[in-house]
């Protein structure tokens, strides 16, 4: 055998390999893929320097433009004031200028009239010094203005003696004979030294006059050398005639007025009035000889800013005479700070954000690469736990097949003939291969909802059977260990649900079977109720117990009598007695028989049931109990050692409750006990009314309610709630002291129910001494454990049938009183026996059964089936035959029918078979009628349409073929 | 020796029911059919079986008949004799006998010829297939409840 287990593991370590190359390439694949899915960043990831360098360059590129527009910007702005200033001083020099050469014009225009056209002459030098002096204001150009009169040569003796001095030249000397003089006759008080000196001595002068003459306008000379340059000259021509033209003035010219100006002074005055002269340096010059440039203002040796100069002609009105103006700024163009620090602060800017935007694609590189890195890992960790859990799964699969047949040949061993240590040896081998069984379907199941591979089945399931069956599994055990187990199921839960019965039984049997396994004395109690019904009683306690701070509440009230089940203290003070009599209180209100009960029961659409399991075990440590629900942990490793067991149970029950859309929690308080409760939604399955009143095991007993009232119960209570919940119509009263309330009045009752602490005293009293011997109460007895030699005793006492043997079902103390009372005996038979083959085999012993079906062998199937449950089995090969046998009256307790059969199928016999019934009843008037003869149908399919077909021609229920004992268990059920 | 004869015995006959199961010959109907016998009825087992033999062979001829005799069969018939083996079939246990008989009846729905006889050809070999594996089957069993029965008297002695 070992050497088959190991080749199997070498096998499935072969078959492991294999499955490991398709994973790894399936990971190589997927690394492939996700090779091709980089993303832009990662994949030019290279490149990211080279594009902050790049950026660098382009930004400073765009920064040094930025400047250079900016500068250039100001500096044409520099030029435009520039221009515009120069422009405005040279509009204004020459403004003033034009202004001045009017006014000697107009002076020209005084000498003329008072000169020339009065005789004798109204002007003289007093006159025209003090008229020119007073308006001086109005020449601001002119230093002063001279008035020199033509003088032809053969006029010359009579002027001079006209005068009484001789002509002069510039050079005052007496002039030499010319054509033609220009002696200054009349001279403003600055230029009185001109007084008779002769202007066209001076060859400019001359020229100048000449010029004059000849245009009739006022002309300039150029800068007068001889004195400073700065000083010039301007002549206009005086006429004695009124109107002139042109080619007339030469000779109408009877003088000259001259004035000479200092443009020095007179710009500076000038520039004086203007703003920002400072700034700007100003150059005249008289440029009428373009080779030369006679400067007239300003210094040659003040540079300035030589970049930028900006020239303005002046137009003093003398087309001979070309004169310029020359600005240009004091000072270099200043740097442009501004713009400086403006481009080099956006430059700083786009900097970081170019080194921001880098350290983001380097971030996100890794980051990506990270991730992949993640994804990796990820996979090979998902591919590591499939291998586990494959592993797992395969294991304790390969290993369950050997197992099962080293408990086969334990048992075939235990079947040998062996001394009392070999059997002691193999009984024992057999018991450790059990529990690695059970530990290796744990463990699977353990893997299973890890790997989300456990499907939970929605089928509508009866939740007190279930119980009954769990607890029926632990009797033994509790029995031995001489603990109370009860279950106690509200009323208000209905029938059947929806849900996982496997399932459920499986978290269950874990809670209840650690109870069992962790106490020693005491109880254990199961009850389900509806979880709002609990509600107001818990509201006020409830917090207390769930905080840390439960131990020491536990330990005042420790010291009294706990109302419980078995009268020892529990985890949860709430779920005593006198709490628990409230809920049932609560629930008769509501209780008010079948119809209203159907009623509130179909109204709801899901119920929420709180399941609790309670014991006084030795409970869990407080350092325990946040780790009690993880896997293999149990509360302390030497529980283990005491009690076995590998601490997956409650795991595996957490798993479940969860993925039932349940939640499981627990109080537990040390060596007290643990009080577990799950709350779990399910839907409530909805059937008809007839077959749901039929399921009920006890609406037989319901349905006669008239005979028994009232019972007597002693101090069980959770009998009293199970007997009076079954038997409704009965009434219970609880007697907590045998003595105290031991009158007369009891012996009116039919019914005594008896725990086994007292049953025996209670039998000593004597009966007789009432003389009620007719009424002597029948008598139950109630009993945890009892011994052979004590059933012997009970059983002589008189309790011949009437043990009833703890934990309490509801079928078996509904038998148990109807057997008591004596009615229904044939029929409920069967009741006490658990769900499965053997209750079976109660429910089907001794009824006659008719099975019709065509195929030869489904029928010896159905036949031996039946039979091995005790039936008594009758066949029909036909539809016809079956109806022959079933002619009233006939002593059939059922028929399965099959549906499909030649001639007449199993549809069409039905009906003919019901026709046949209410025909008879009809004939039978007197209202004793025929019973109604169950048939079920046989069928291979069971799809829904076929079961409502069934019904619809009057069968009761149908078994799917193959028979499966389950399967007929429901079906029969209802019936017996 | 003889004791742990029968136990070999015991063990190839699980073996081949193994095998069956794992080749999917048969199925947990016919653990339930063994699950019927018991001390009341200790050959339960055979004598359905041998009754299913007797059934099935009587139909398949019939089938064969019914494909060969007549250009244009009967399938309606056909139908009829196939759900009759069908159920008895699947009644026993026999898992793949089940799985062909519900391919012949398609053939039989859609009146295929030359379905309905490759499907007859694969019953008829699946049938004598189980048949074959079954006959072993309880040969061991026999021999093995001879070994047993010689193994007892020793044992009470």
């Amino acid at each position: 055998m070992g050497l088959g287990l190991k080749m199997k593991i070498q096998e499935m370590q072969m078959v492991m390999q294999k499955h490991h190359v398709p994973v790894a390439l399936r990971m190589h694949e997927q690394n492939g893929s996700q090779k091709r899915k980089y993303t832009l960043i990662q994949k030019n990831r290279a490149l990211i320097p080279l594009f902050l360098l790049l950026w660098i360059l382009v930004m400073f590129y765009f920064c040094c433009n930025i400047f250079n527009k900016m500068d250039a910007d100001a500096k044409v702005r520099r030029k435009e004031g520039l221009e515009s200033q120069c422009d405005q001083r040279a509009r204004m020099l020459q403004d003033q200028f034009s202004v001045s050469v009017n006014h000697v014009h107009a002076l020209a225009i005084l000498v003329s009239t008072f000169h020339y056209y009065r005789h004798p002459s109204a002007v003289d030098q007093e006159t025209f010094a003090e008229y020119t002096a007073r308006t001086a204001f109005e020449r601001p150009l002119l230093s002063g203005v001279a008035y020199a009169q033509r003088v032809v040569h053969s006029e010359r003796e009579r002027f001079e003696k006209q005068h009484g001095w001789i002509i002069k030249t510039m050079e005052r000397e007496p002039s030499q004979l010319r054509d033609e003089y220009a002696p200054v006759i009349f001279a403003q008080e600055t230029l009185s030294y001109l007084e008779s000196l002769d202007m066209m001595s001076g060859k400019e002068d001359r020229e100048n006059i000449l010029r004059a003459r000849a245009t009739g306008k006022a002309v300039l000379t150029a800068p007068l050398a001889f004195r400073s340059h700065h000083l010039g000259v301007f002549t206009f021509p005086v006429t004695n005639l009124s109107f002139l033209q042109s080619h007339e003035t030469r000779k109408a010219t009877a003088g000259y007025i001259g004035g000479s100006f200092d443009v020095e002074s007179l710009v500076e005055n000038l520039l004086g009035q203007l703003a920002g002269n400072q700034a700007i340096l100003v150059n005249v010059y008289d440029v009428t000889n373009s080779s030369t440039h006679l400067i007239m203002y300003g210094s040659q040796n003040e540079k300035g800013d030589m970049s930028l100069v900006h020239e303005s002609n002046l137009d003093f009105g003398d087309p001979y005479r070309n004169h310029t103006m020359i600005c240009r700024y004091h000072q270099k163009a200043p740097t442009n700070w501004m713009a400086l620090t403006t481009v080099f602060l956006s430059f700083v800017i786009l900097l970081l954000i170019g080194y921001i935007l880098y350290g983001a694609g380097i971030h996100i590189v890794k980051v990506e690469d990270d991730y992949q890195e993640m994804e990796e890992l990820k996979v090979l960790a998902e591919a590591a736990d499939v291998a586990k859990s494959q592993f797992l799964a395969t294991v304790s699969h390969e290993i369950r097949t050997p197992m099962n047949g080293i408990l086969g040949m334990l048992g075939l061993l235990l079947d040998t003939e062996l001394t009392s240590t070999q059997r002691d040896y193999a009984q024992t081998a057999q018991a450790c291969g059990k529990a690695l069984i059970t530990l290796i379907n744990e463990v699977l199941d353990r893997a299973k909802i890890e790997a989300g591979k456990l499907e939970l089945e929605a089928v509508p399931f009866d939740l007190r059977s279930i119980l009954d069956d769990v607890l029926s599994l632990f009797s033994e055990k509790s029995r031995h260990k001489g603990l109370e187990l009860a279950v106690f199921v509200s009323d208000k839960v209905p029938d059947i649900v929806m849900g996982d019965p496997g399932r459920f039984r499986q978290i269950i049997t874990n809670l209840v079977g650690n109870s069992v396994k962790f106490t020693e004395r005491g109880h254990i109690f199961v009850k389900v109720h509806l979880a709002e019904s609990r509600k107001p009683t818990m509201n006020g306690t409830c917090e207390t117990y769930q905080n840390g701070e439960t131990d020491e509440v536990g330990h005042i009230s420790g010291g009294c009598n706990s109302k419980t089940l078995s009268g020892c203290e529990a985890a949860d003070e709430r779920n005593n007695w006198d709490n628990f009599k409230h809920l049932i209180a609560d629930e008769e209100f509501l209780f008010d028989g079948l119809v209203k009960k159907v009623a509130s029961s179909e109204c709801y659409e899901q119920v929420t049931l709180m399941v609790c399991v309670e014991d006084t075990g030795i409970g869990i440590p407080f350092s325990a109990q946040d780790r009690i629900f993880m896997p293999f942990v149990q509360a302390d490793s030497s529980t283990s050692r005491h009690y076995g067991g590998t601490g997956i149970g409650l795991s595996i029950s957490k798993c479940l409750v969860e993925l039932m859309g349940g939640q499981i929690n627990f109080i537990s308080r040390p060596q007290v006990g643990v009080h577990f409760h799950l709350l779990q939604t399910l839907d409530v399955h909805k059937i008809k009314n007839d077959v749901r009143a039929d399921v009920r095991s006890s609406s037989s007993l319901r349905s006669q309610p008239c005979v028994m009232k009232p019972v007597e119960l002693l101090h069980e209570i959770p009998l009293t709630r199970l007997v009076s919940a079954k038997c409704n119509t009965l009434k219970a009263v609880v007697c907590g002291d045998v003595y105290s309330d031991y009158s007369a009045d009891m012996f009116r009752e039919r019914i005594m129910v008896f725990g086994r602490g007292w049953s025996f005293n209670i039998w000593q009293l004597d009966w007789k001494k009432n003389g009620h011997m007719l009424k002597i109460p029948q008598m139950i007895l109630l009993a945890t454990n009892i011994s052979n030699a004590e059933f012997d005793r009970a059983k002589a006492k008189g309790f011949s049938d009437t043990v009833i043997m703890k934990p309490l079902r509801a079928s078996m103390v509904a038998a148990c009183l109807q057997q008591v009372l004596g009615m229904g005996k044939k029929r409920q038979l069967g009741k006490d026996m658990p769900n499965g083959s053997t209750f079976l085999k109660g429910l089907l012993c001794g009824k006659k059964m008719l099975v019709v079906d065509d195929n030869i062998v489904n029928r010896r199937v159905a036949a031996g089936a039946l039979k091995k449950f005790g039936a008594d089995v009758k066949c029909a090969e036909s539809g016809k035959v079956a109806l022959e046998m079933l002619q009233l009256p006939h002593n059939f307790d059922a028929c399965f029918m099959d549906i499909q059969m030649p001639e007449m199928d199993g549809f069409e016999a039905t009906r003919r078979i019901r026709m046949m019934e209410s025909k008879a009843n009809e004939q039978l008037t007197n209202g004793d009628e025929h019973p109604h003869l169950p048939i079920l149908a046989m069928t291979a399919d069971v799809i829904h349409a076929t079961y409502e077909e069934c019904l619809k021609c009057g069968m009761d229920g149908y078994v799917s073929k193959p028979f499966e004992e389950e399967n007929l268990y429901q079906a029969v059920a209802k019936f017996f | 020796m003889l004791g742990l004869g029968a136990d070999l015995l015991w063990a190839d006959m699980n073996r081949l029911l193994a095998f069956l199961f794992h080749q999917g010959v048969l199925d947990e109907q016919f653990l339930q059919l063994q699950q019927l016998q018991d001390e009341t009825s200790p050959n339960f087992v055979s004598e359905v079986v041998n009754i299913y033999f007797h059934e099935s062979e009587k139909l398949l001829r019939n089938l064969r008949g019914l494909l060969m005799e007549r250009e244009f069969s009967d399938y309606k018939k056909m139908g009829i004799h196939l759900n009759q083996l069908m159920g008895s079939s699947s009644s026993i246990g026999a898992k793949r006998v089940t799985n062909v008989c519900l391919a012949f009846r398609a053939a039989t729905d859609h009146s295929n010829r030359s379905g309905c006889l490759r499907a007859l050809e694969m019953l008829e070999h699946e049938y004598c297939y189980l048949k074959n594996k079954l006959h072993e089957l309880f040969q061991i069993e026999q021999q093995r409840a001879l070994a047993a029965g010689v193994r007892y008297p020793v044992q009470n002695n």
